[in-house]
């Protein structure tokens, strides 16, 4: 009973206390903060139980109101999004204790509604994740969206503009996301995924269905700021509050990713989307482009965290051309790297968010002395900032290696190029910065006055960015138990 | 002609679709841009809602006491209340927006996008 129940509660928990916030936060404001941090922590470890049971013991599926699935909404959990859950859930619990540091300095009035805010946009993450109907995706879609314009409306300076760009292009991802939603109903009769996946082979031939997946994967490369969809993001992520941005830069474009991996190739068949259409090798060729435009924009960006947003817009084009492989490797390349960018995107936000906390300017070439004054911060940088690039021991790495192993396996040798290019360009990228931090002697410019009293960053902020950094480490030693333990189940049967 | 006759609804739903669409993207007044955008979102709730009805179909409740029930008799509720849950995911975006937009104007004291452009730079 227990355990069958995880499902719905993983979201209800998240949605309940987000609005219960508000009513303790009227009385006792201290209060907002361990209520969120008890919620993420309760969806975290019911996560990890939903994850063992599917491992364990099958796909698990509960049904809201009793209802039999092809008419009731659905929730269902196999390794694949059992998988994805733990990464959302996991990392925003250790962002969530970060976040009470920094919107303590950025805009402590607004503290109850942030918490809010942050919990829906949590609550709409899992719940794309865990639900097995379209139509509910969909509006989970809407609700992780509308909580992210809010969220990133808080921040600095150009923040309600960034915001209100993001929120043309999201709604345009939405409704685009919502007619294919409209069309596949009017073909098959269904918004249910599996249903769906049962019809849909005997009627590939109709042009409803091909408008429906066009629809689909325009809307869904949208919303993960897939080249040359992704104007919205850099602006959006680098006016963001640091709480925010270090939540939603690691998790929206993650759970996108995952979205398209389950319409393209579980909900419709992966050979329609492989061989019947030239779908695979036009998200082949949009990745490559991704990968070289994030790369050399990144490389012209004098601010950080703007350098970070092009810098995720390659990492983007990695997930979307493991999946355009169409081949195990590949593919078991992108769903590593949906982990591991989660993993490296939240540390690196993360470590921008830490140094701005501490007063430091956030601009490419003031970060001079950075590493003595707060030296773990940094060396958590350079551990995040190895791992894209791909240095062997750092998970990073092993993503990599599996994405050029499915550029072998499909004789791509082009996008093999452009992925060892973009190793080459992510080393110029971040030994960049980390020359300044360290080789850099901070006695110029009278840098020494501005920064000489700051410190290391304070512990709710450095303990989970140390956690991260340690994950990015071990997780690269385990990636193998990972493939072999969770990824392996999780790629369509297809794929065997 | 058939093709245009026969499925009207659908052509509407492209125009206003396509006139939203115009809107968003050639409007340099961002209320322009918002009002584009609601009326992008509304030709998919009239598409949706197009595609439930049938000519001579009625409501969808079922008489006390009928035995044998034709579903060709009755118009296809469910397209229907997938678009109120999509109504409120629009009105609340709309909502949003809205809000954006007044902190935008309290900022730069216009709206006009290529001014606030000039602003910023």
């Amino acid at each position: 009973m227990n355990e069958i129940s995880f499902p719905i509660l993983i979201i209800v928990v998240p949605l309940i206390s987000a609005f219960f916030i508000i009513l303790v936060g009227l009385l006792r404001r201290d209060l907002c903060y361990p209520l969120m941090i008890l919620t993420l922590s309760f969806s975290t470890l019911s996560s990890i139980s939903v994850l063992k049971e599917v491992l364990w013991g099958g796909t698990i599926h509960y049904r809201l109101g009793g209802w039999l699935p092809p008419w009731g909404i659905e929730y269902v959990i196999d390794p694949l999004n059992g998988f994805v859950l733990l990464i959302v859930s996991a990392i925003s619990l250790l962002i969530g204790i970060t976040s009470k540091r920094m919107v303590e300095r950025e805009f402590p009035e607004k503290a109850t509604f942030f918490y809010c805010l942050f919990l829906l946009q949590v609550t709409g993450l899992l719940g794309i994740v865990v639900t097995g109907d379209l139509f509910n995706l969909y509006v989970f879609l809407e609700i992780a969206s509308i909580a992210g314009y809010a969220l990133i409306a808080l921040g600095e300076d150009g923040a309600p503009f960034a915001s209100f760009n993001y929120m043309i292009y999201g709604t345009v991802g939405a409704c685009f996301y919502l007619l294919g939603v409209g069309y596949l109903y009017i073909a098959t009769g269904s918004l249910n995924m599996a249903d769906l996946a049962q019809i849909l082979p005997s009627l590939l031939s109709s042009k409803v269905v091909l408008i429906a997946f066009a629809f689909f994967m325009v809307g869904i490369a949208i919303k993960m700021a897939l080249f040359p969809l992704h104007v919205w993001l850099p602006d959006a992520y680098t006016y963001a509050p640091s709480a925010v941005s270090s939540l939603v830069a690691p998790l929206t474009t993650k759970v996108g990713a995952y979205v398209m991996i389950r319409v393209a190739l579980t909900v419709f068949p992966p050979a329609f989307f492989i061989e019947t259409l030239p779908a695979a090798l036009m998200l082949r060729w949009i990745a490559n482009g991704a990968i070289l435009f994030g790369c050399i924009l990144a490389l012209a960006q004098k601010d950080l965290k703007r350098m970070l947003g092009y810098v995720l817009i390659a990492e983007i084009g990695y997930i979307a051309l493991g999946v355009g492989f169409g081949n195990r490797n590949g593919l078991t390349g992108a769903i590593l790297h949906i982990l591991n960018d989660a993993l490296m995107m939240a540390c690196l936000f993360l470590f921008v968010g830490a140094i701005t906390y501490q007063g430091w300017p956030r601009k490419m070439d003031q970060l001079r002395g950075l590493h003595r004054k707060m030296p773990l911060t940094a060396a958590a940088f350079v551990i995040a900032g190895l791992s894209v690039i791909g240095v062997p021991p750092t998970c990073g790495f092993f993503s990599k290696w599996y994405l050029v192993l499915g550029a072998i396996d499909s004789k791509e040798w082009l996008s093999m190029a452009i992925l060892l290019a973009s190793s080459l360009f992510n080393a110029i990228l971040f030994f960049r910065v980390i020359e300044k931090a360290y080789f850099e002697s901070g006695k110029e410019h009278g840098m020494v006055q501005r920064t000489m009293e700051i410190k290391e960053s304070p512990l709710t902020i450095l303990l989970p960015l140390l956690v991260l950094t340690a994950g990015v480490l071990s997780l690269g030693l385990f990636s193998g138990k990972i493939i072999s333990g969770i990824i392996r189940f999780a790629i369509p049967v297809y794929f065997k | 002609m058939e093709l245009i006759i026969g499925k009207y609804n659908y052509w509407i739903y492209i125009s206003l679709m396509m006139i939203g669409f115009y809107a968003m993207i050639a409007k340099k007044n961002l209320v322009k841009k918002l009002i584009g955008m609601n009326i992008f979102q509304t030709s998919i709730i009239l598409f949706f809602i197009s595609t439930g009805s049938k000519i001579g179909g009625t409501i969808p409740i079922v008489e006390q006491g009928a035995q044998v029930i034709e579903a060709g008799q009755y118009i296809n509720p469910l397209p229907h209340v997938l678009m109120l849950t999509a109504i409120v995911v629009m009105v609340s975006t709309f909502g949003v927006a809205l809000a954006l937009l007044w902190m935008i104007y309290r900022k730069y004291h216009t709206l006009e996008e290529d001014e606030i452009l000039r602003l910023r730079r």
